[in-house]
């Protein structure tokens, strides 16, 4: 009988994941601070072909992709002549659990069942939960949940819930917990117990999952309009979905696409806070987990996180929460679309780039995510005029993360903010040098420190004589 | 509300994970002070049980699980929402400005601003 407490689990979390994962992640280790990434996403063994195959079996991919014309006109109309790029919108939402998610759940599934694992764990409050659930149905496995739901009065995200409801309606069991990081020991239990496969959503064959998501897009592209977007903008939380989707556009050979994340501003709410978890209406596709895991991937539940955004981004932008509940109505009304309001955020940014783009050029927005009860604008401005939240019409300039949402008076108020990315490259390097900065490094490691930063080895030189600088 | 299970019902179940002294360590202050705590769902193994009874539960998948006994025949009560009159404004004027008018698209939204 193994000791259970946070600590003692925790010394025991690279065994319990090596047996939840198999993956043997100390393979991939280079000596110093870096590691094998194409090693280790080679390692799934799965080629493009081979995941489309799988998920087309589990009726997962091929969603539409529509060109958003009335909201398109609408950006026109507010900018200057001549300004004004198409806006595409692909619909994720047609896949089997209502998001993207699914092409990563699906990957990860037939390969626990390939490997003969009874039953699969993820630990996520989100669309991908519903994911796991709906490809472990398909597959006949056994899928537990697991969710941080509550703040210690019992109060529950609206949105939350509704993704344990249909996890349920999958026939999956789920954990609900209260705030705080020990989900991951709950989780730790949980595999150990089992011996389920931890479906993570950031291992080779969650991202991998994704780089069809690309590979569609510059191939829906490509047949329609003979040509490649100039523009995919990608709703980033975790980074997988920013990983997956550049990464199969590079397979699909489409080079010329500028890839733009994009959060929804959460600046100064704890994410680990009891009192802050329910001040905020957006539950994914935050900075709260937009930012961190950009500058730390390796802060998720696997030893190495296959999301691993900054070696693919090339410009990060926020927006506000209502900018986001704004666009999700005008989605509805202007397009009859009717999604989920955590995905329009790409949406939203899109909306403002556009008008900074000329009228011949295009931008994709890779997803849109299923809307229902709970999980809706009407119902999370709801629980946010319960939670005190000031809702008003202005300036969204003016709105602050949990005390205030403003919903745009004019579209024209609808921005999108720079992040600068070279300050969370920085943050990226900082993190990973804090006990190494009198150590000199080894070409292997700058090597490492450039893909993983998309920068040149001479920017990262210079990069890090700035950490060095600040350090003294 | 219902007080007595019986077995083979549905029901939820809570239980306290870790207490506050057992919490990890580099929480905010508010996380810290309280217990990690945890629900879930399943059927009553024992012949019968009242709200509050410590139970074992068998979930959906099989698993079983021990804890006290909260809900009989749980359900789900997450709703759209109130009507949120903040809103009502913008499919209206977006459908304005599409047709370029301008006016009627500030009028639509100058009525809420206070």
């Amino acid at each position: 009988m193994h000791a259970n407490t946070v600590e003692a689990l925790m010394s025991r979390r690279n065994e319990i994941m090596r047996k939840a994962v198999g993956l043997d992640y100390t393979k991939f280790e280079h000596k110093g601070i870096g590691f094998d990434y194409e090693g280790m996403m080679d390692e799934t063994g799965y080629t493009l072909e081979d995941i489309t195959k799988i998920q087309q079996s589990s009726g997962v991919g091929r969603t539409p992709l529509y060109e958003l014309k009335n909201i398109t006109q609408l950006a026109r109309n507010l900018a200057p002549r001549g300004k004004g790029a198409r806006i595409f919108l692909k619909d994720e939402a047609a896949n089997p659990s209502g998001s993207f998610k699914a092409r990563r759940a699906a990957v990860s599934v037939y390969h626990a069942k390939q490997l003969g694992y009874e039953g699969v764990i993820a630990a996520t409050s989100g669309n991908y939960g519903a994911a796991v659930a709906s490809q472990a149905a398909i597959h006949g496995l056994k899928c537990i949940i697991v969710q941080e739901c509550y703040d210690s009065k019992g109060d529950g995200q609206p949105e939350i819930i509704e993704k344990a409801r249909k996890c349920e309606a999958y026939g999956a069991e789920v954990i609900q917990l209260t705030v705080g990081p020990e989900l991951f020991y709950t989780f730790l239990l949980l595999l150990e117990e089992t011996g389920y496969f931890n479906a993570s959503l950031y291992t080779p064959f969650s991202i991998a999952g994704i780089e069809t998501l690309g590979y569609e897009i510059a191939q829906q592209f490509k047949s329609d309009y003979v040509r490649e977007p100039d523009m995919v903008i990608v709703t980033n939380a975790g980074g997988g979905n920013l990983t997956g989707t550049a990464r199969g556009l590079l397979k699909a050979g489409a080079m010329k696409p500028c890839i733009v994340g994009a959060s929804v501003d959460l600046k100064g709410l704890h994410m680990a806070s009891d009192e802050q978890f329910n001040k905020k209406s957006f539950t994914t596709g935050h900075t709260g987990f937009g930012i961190p895991f950009s500058t730390y991937p390796d802060r998720s539940d696997v030893p190495r996180s296959a999301a691993r955004p900054l070696r693919y981004m090339d410009s990060y932008v926020t927006v506000s929460q209502g900018e986001v509940f704004y666009m999700t109505e005008a989605l509805a009304v202007l397009e009859g679309l009717e999604r989920g309001p955590a995905g329009n955020t790409s949406l939203t940014a899109a909306f403002y780039l556009a008008q900074q783009m000329d009228e011949d050029k295009t931008i994709v927005v890779q997803e849109t995510e299923y809307t229902g009860a709970g999980k809706h604008v009407t119902a999370q401005l709801s629980f946010a005029k319960d939670k005190g939240i000031n809702i008003r019409i202005g300036d969204p300039k003016h709105q602050i993360p949990g005390q205030s949402i403003i919903l745009p008076s004019h579209p024209n108020l609808i921005t999108a903010q720079p992040i600068d990315l070279m300050h969370l490259k920085q943050s990226y390097i900082k993190r990973l040098l804090a006990d190494l900065y009198n150590k000199k490094l080894e070409e292997q490691e700058l090597e490492f420190l450039a893909l993983e930063t998309k920068l040149s080895i001479k920017q990262v030189l210079r990069l890090l004589e700035d950490v060095l600088e600040t350090k003294k | 509300m219902l007080n007595t299970a019986y077995k083979g019902d549905y029901v939820r179940i809570h239980k306290i994970i870790l207490n506050p002294d057992e919490r990890a360590e580099h929480l905010p202050e508010d996380t810290k002070k309280v217990p990690l705590e945890m629900w879930v769902k399943g059927f009553l193994m024992h012949d019968q049980a009242a709200i509050g009874d410590s139970v074992r539960i068998e979930t959906y998948i099989g698993r079983q699980v021990e804890g006290r006994l909260v809900e009989i025949h749980p359900s789900y009560q997450h709703t759209y929402g109130y009507h949120i009159p903040e809103l009502s404004f913008i499919g209206r004027q977006c459908r304005a400005l599409l047709k370029g008018g301008e006016d009627l698209a500030r009028e639509y939204s100058r009525s809420f601003d206070v």
